[in-house]
Parts: structure tokens; C-alpha cells; sequence
């Protein structure tokens, strides 16, 4: 008998196309969310030329384009591309660790909790910047932990805590709405915001927060990235590969809430952009790599695409939060009747 | 090559304030293969599962060469001690090559590359266990049996001397029970890994087992070479049932056959409850 001693090129290259592959995704997304914005840049009820565009970008003034460009399309479209990553980032990194598409921040309520405490300290405490943030991702974390305690019997199973949190959820948009109506001098479109996500009126000062916030907690998360994709395979085998599980699992909610929490404040709970990120990663990686990096661009696209069709494609001018939330709630009911037959897993 | 010595030692232990182990005490002979064997609820998985730190015990310890292994950072131990879970997830459409690879995380680390020694022991695992060629298949679409094998290579991939596997049979057909069993006892054999498995049939234990192990109430109550541990007054102790053991003329190991209150036939000392009562 001989033993092919072949096997181990197989091996090698199995693995080198599933790392091709991966590097190959990558590049497309990215590619992907610079195109988009290119042309969220040059072509809206106007169009740039793109010259005119890069002379506003690297500062020149110029007549017309100044304004459009700089103080509107620009302001818009970095914030949707950084409200994006950390949607999709902060959702993929809840999806995998409970292995569950379901249990993501905004259908647990962790959205909608960072939402009505920003909404509170706007409307009520008349507070403003990035203190707003910090009260949102305040908020979130005590939403998590909320869920996390009222779903905790005999450890957390999957199916319970989003029950919960879909609860939470309703809850805390009930006080959204309730402190929107109180509110008298708010106008439809800063209503619109809080209650679908909306990037009407933004301004570049907005972005730095937001950009800090992404690299500090989507840096933490990116870390302890391999650690989290032994959840997968179940916290048993997780723990057998030598993942501490519960330190995993604590630093991943924290990271998590900490995205979604800022870019809520910014944007408003923009809808099921991180709910749909991670699935919609995770049908074109497969399992070539990490779904962290992948969700966190296809969030970036979902958000650039679906407010430029708001914006221009659509006839009258919506949210960006209204065209994800019509992508999203089909999606939304699909996996719910596919779960209930198969039983489900990212 | 494998002279860890795994020691557990007055182990006290359950969940929620059920205590399940009660100053359990087990040396796992180097090299060799243990199986553990008990009724349900006696605390054999619960055991394993404290042997391998998925639970805190609340008194006692479980050393690993004089060190307890909950003071061992998680990842060293993952490179002596593996374990296969009882039911582990397969994320949706991996692949059994990417699975097996899966195994290698304790040896990695954040800035460290996929190295060829990583591609050997994915290589290793695979050939060990005959599933090299089904490495390109998703696992959803396999059969039960290659499944566990599938598993079984990721846990190889960990190149582990100390494996615990808890039930690996279970929900398999008995031509796979067979192929896993002889799978792990040529594992033993050419690798010399210890292990360490918690069976459900207790013919299989004494046909695979080096050193048999009887738990019941949460206490070792016998522990030895099969033929030391499985009798008649073992089994009844142990599983409150009457039976014979005789030896298997397959294997020259012992065989229990279980007396019930049906279909006895009455030859020489067999069934002697029986006959009592129905006189």
C-alpha cells in the first residue's frame, strides 16, 4: 500500500484558494463603497463633474460645487459610510456570537435603547455632541445587560434572549415615540431620524466621534476577531480550543454596543442595516475568513446605497432608514418562517 | 511520547446548586484508554466536563502534571488537553477542511501566520481519520458517521497528547460506532494519546478500554481492567440490573448480558432470579 504523499499539497491548496477568495471579496466590497461614493459625490439633482469634485475635496474653492459637494454630499456620504461599518460591524459581532441572525442589536433592542436614551438627552436635557453619544452607548449596554439578565436561566439560550429582547425592543420604541410626540418644537424630519435612521443634515463634525468610536471598539473587536469565530463552532468547542468564552463574550457586547451605540446617535437607528449586514456577508464569504471586515463594508454599501436611492431614485425624498427598513422586513420574515423549519445558525 | 499526568482529586461539582460529583477522585493512566461508563445522571458527562474545565469545580481540583488546570492559561492547555464535545456546532456550509483547521487556534496567535506545521497537522488529522477526501465537501452534506470522524480530525488537528471525548458513538449506527472505536484505539496506538471517552454501551467500554471506569453517585465506584470491572456485582451495583458476564469469543473481553423479566430461557445458573420467582 503507498500513501499519497500529495495530500499535503491539497491541503495547501485548498487553503490558498479559500485565502484567495477572501482577499478577492474584499477588494470587491471596497471597491464596492468607493464607487458608490464617487458617485454619491458627482450625481444627484445636479451633476459634479468629477473634477470639480476632487478640486472641493483637496480643499479649492469652487463656484456651486463648494456648497453641494462640501457641505452637503461629502458631509452625507462619510457618515453614512462610517454609520454603515459600525452597523454592520457591531451586528455581525452579536449574529456570531449568539449564532443567530436574529440577534442582532436592532431586533434585540440594544438599537432602540442607544435611540430613546439619545432621543432623552436631546429632546429633555437638551444636550448636544458627543455627550449624546456617551449616553447612548450608556443606554446600550444597560439595554444588554437588561436582556441579558431577564433571558439568563441556566446560562443564555439563544432563542430566549431574543424573545426578550424583541420585548425590549418594542418597549424602548414606545418611549422613542412617546418623548417625540411630547416634544413640541421637533419637526417631521428630525422625528423621521430617531424613529428610522436618517442622514438628512449631516454635518462633517459629526464624523470624528464616530470615527474614534469605530476604530477604538471595531479595533477591539477586530483583535479577539479569531477568538470569536470559535463561538461558532459552540461554547464548548470554543472552550476547548482554549477561547475563554464568558472574557470573549463580555469584550465582544462591550465592542458591539459601543458601534451601535455611536452610530445611533449620529444617525438615528438606521433600520436593519446591522440586522442584514452579517447574513448578506456571510452568503458571499462562505467560510473563507472572518465575517467581521466583509459585514462591516457590506453595512458601509447598504447604507451609501440606500440613501443615495432615498435620495434620487425613489420618486419624493425619503430616510435612508425607510429603504433599509423595505430591504430589511422581508428579509426579516424569511428567516424567521426558514428558522422555524430548520432551525437556525450564521 | 504522552507522560501527562491527569489527576482529578476530590472533585466537587454540578450546576446551579445541584451537586452532581461528590469528591470524585480519578488518575488517568498515561497512554492508555480510558472509558468511563455509569447510569444516566450519574455524573460521568458532568465529570468529563470538569476534567476538561468547561466547569468550575466548587472543592477539589483537577491536576494536570502537578499544575490545576484552572490556573493554566486557556490556550497552553488547549495544546495538551483536547476535547470533543458532546455536540458541537458546524457553522452552515464549512467545509471539512475548514473545519478541521479549526483545530489548529490554540496554536495560533494574533500576529502569527498559517505556518506549513499548521498544514501538516490539518493534512495529519484528515489522513488519520479517511477524510481526506471528502476535505473540499461541505460537512452538512455528510453522513452521520463521517461527520464524527470530521470532528474528530479537528480535535487530531489540536494535536493534543490528552483527548476527552464525551459519548462519541452516540446517534450512530453500530458499523460507525465500530470505525470511531477502532479510529481512537489506533490513535492510542500510533500516536499514544491518552484517552479519555464516556460511552453509553457498556460492551463497547469493555472492548475498548484499557482501564475502565464505573461512576455512579457522582463517586468512582470501580475502577480497573475490564475484567475487574465488569461483573455481575458491578453491574448490578452500578445499574441495579441482573445479568451474566461471559467472554466475548470475538474479542476474549468480557460481555454482559442483561436478565430481564422476559424471554429467559432457564440453562444452568442463568436467569436464577427468574426461576426463583416463577417457582
Amino acid at each position: 500500500m503507498t500513501i499519497p504523499s500529495s495530500t499535503i499539497d491539497g491541503v495547501i491548496a485548498h487553503r490558498r484558494k479559500s485565502a484567495r477568495r477572501y482577499r478577492l471579496v474584499l477588494a470587491v466590497l471596497l471597491t464596492l463603497v468607493a464607487a458608490i461614493f464617487a458617485v454619491t459625490l458627482s450625481v444627484g439633482q445636479s451633476i459634479t463633474p468629477p473634477g470639480d469634485v476632487l478640486r472641493v475635496l483637496v480643499g479649492e474653492p469652487v463656484s456651486g460645487a463648494s456648497f453641494t459637494v462640501g457641505q452637503l454630499r461629502l458631509p452625507r456620504a462619510v457618515l453614512s459610510i462610517l454609520a454603515g461599518l459600525c452597523f454592520g460591524l457591531g451586528g455581525v459581532a452579536f449574529q456570531v456570537m449568539l449564532r443567530n441572525p436574529l440577534a442582532s442589536p436592532d431586533i434585540i433592542g440594544i438599537s432602540s435603547g442607544a435611540g430613546a436614551a439619545a432621543v432623552f438627552a436631546i429632546a429633555v436635557l437638551s444636550m448636544n455632541g458627543p455627550m449624546v453619544s456617551v449616553v447612548a452607548i450608556v443606554a446600550g449596554l444597560g439595554v444588554a445587560l437588561l436582556v441579558y439578565g431577564l433571558s439568563f436561566r441556566n446560562g443564555v439560550a439563544g432563542t430566549r434572549l431574543i424573545l426578550v429582547g424583541i420585548g425590549v425592543s418594542a418597549m424602548l420604541q414606545s418611549v422613542i415615540a412617546y418623548i417625540l410626540q411630547s416634544a413640541p418644537d421637533w419637526n417631521l424630519q428630525e422625528a423621521m431620524r430617531w424613529l428610522t435612521g436618517s442622514v438628512n443634515g449631516a454635518q462633517l463634525g459629526q464624523a470624528l466621534p464616530l470615527l474614534l468610536a469605530l476604530l477604538f471598539f471595531g479595533g477591539l473587536l477586530l483583535v479577539r476577531g479569531r477568538d470569536l469565530e470559535t463561538l461558532r463552532l459552540g461554547d464548548d468547542t470554543a472552550a476547548a480550543l482554549g477561547t475563554r468564552v464568558s472574557q470573549t463574550r463580555m469584550l465582544v457586547i462591550v465592542a458591539a454596543v459601543g458601534l451601535i451605540a455611536s452610530a445611533t446617535a449620529a444617525t438615528g437607528p438606521i433600520a436593519f442595516v446591522a440586522f442584514l449586514s452579517g447574513p448578506i456577508a456571510g452568503r458571499i464569504v462562505r467560510n473563507d475568513g472572518s465575517l467581521l471586515t466583509p459585514a462591516a463594508l457590506t453595512g458601509a454599501v447598504l447604507v451609501l446605497l440606500a440613501d443615495y436611492v432615498g435620495q434620487h431614485v425613489l420618486p419624493g425624498r425619503y430616510p435612508v432608514g425607510v429603504v433599509t427598513g423595505a430591504l430589511g422586513a422581508p428579509y426579516l420574515i424569511y428567516l424567521i418562517v426558514r428558522i422555524n423549519r430548520i432551525g437556525g445558525s450564521l | 511520547m504522552t507522560d501527562h499526568l491527569l489527576v482529578a482529586s476530590g472533585l466537587t461539582a454540578g450546576y446551579d446548586n445541584t451537586e452532581i460529583l461528590h469528591g470524585l477522585d480519578l488518575t488517568i493512566p498515561p497512554g492508555k484508554v480510558t472509558v468511563i461508563v455509569g447510569a444516566n445522571a450519574c455524573g460521568k458527562s458532568t465529570f468529563l466536563r470538569t476534567l476538561s474545565r468547561l466547569i468550575a469545580p466548587s472543592a477539589g481540583q483537577v491536576m494536570l502534571d502537578g499544575k490545576s488546570i484552572h490556573r493554566t492559561p486557556s490556550r497552553e492547555l488547549a495544546r495538551t488537553l483536547g476535547l470533543l464535545p458532546q455536540s458541537p456546532i458546524a457553522p452552515e456550509g464549512i467545509t471539512v477542511a475548514d473545519l478541521v483547521s479549526r483545530g489548529r487556534h490554540p496554536h495560533q496567535s494574533l500576529f502569527s501566520r498559517w505556518t506549513r506545521q499548521d498544514d501538516e497537522a490539518v493534512d495529519s488529522a484528515l489522513t488519520a481519520t479517511k477524510t481526506i477526501d471528502l476535505a473540499e465537501r461541505p460537512i452538512d452534506e455528510l453522513s452521520g458517521g463521517q461527520r464524527q470522524r470530521v470532528w474528530i480530525a479537528m480535535a487530531l488537528a489540536q494535536q493534543t497528547d490528552i483527548l476527552l471525548l464525551d459519548e462519541p458513538t452516540t446517534f450512530l449506527d453500530i458499523n460507525h460506532q465500530i470505525e470511531v472505536l477502532d479510529l481512537l484505539t489506533d490513535l492510542n496506538g500510533t500516536r499514544g494519546t491518552t484517552v479519555v471517552m464516556v460511552l453509553h454501551d457498556l460492551n463497547l467500554a469493555a472492548r475498548y478500554a484499557d482501564h475502565l471506569v464505573a461512576i455512579a453517585d457522582g463517586r468512582v465506584q470501580i475502577s480497573g481492567t475490564p475484567e475487574e470491572v465488569l461483573t455481575e456485582a458491578t453491574v448490578r451495583q452500578v445499574f441495579g440490573l441482573d445479568s451474566r458476564v461471559i467472554s466475548d469469543p470475538t474479542s476474549g473481553r468480557p460481555i454482559m448480558l442483561p436478565i430481564g423479566r422476559h424471554r429467559m430461557i432457564a440453562i444452568g445458573g442463568m436467569g436464577d432470579a427468574s426461576q426463583k420467582e416463577s417457582a
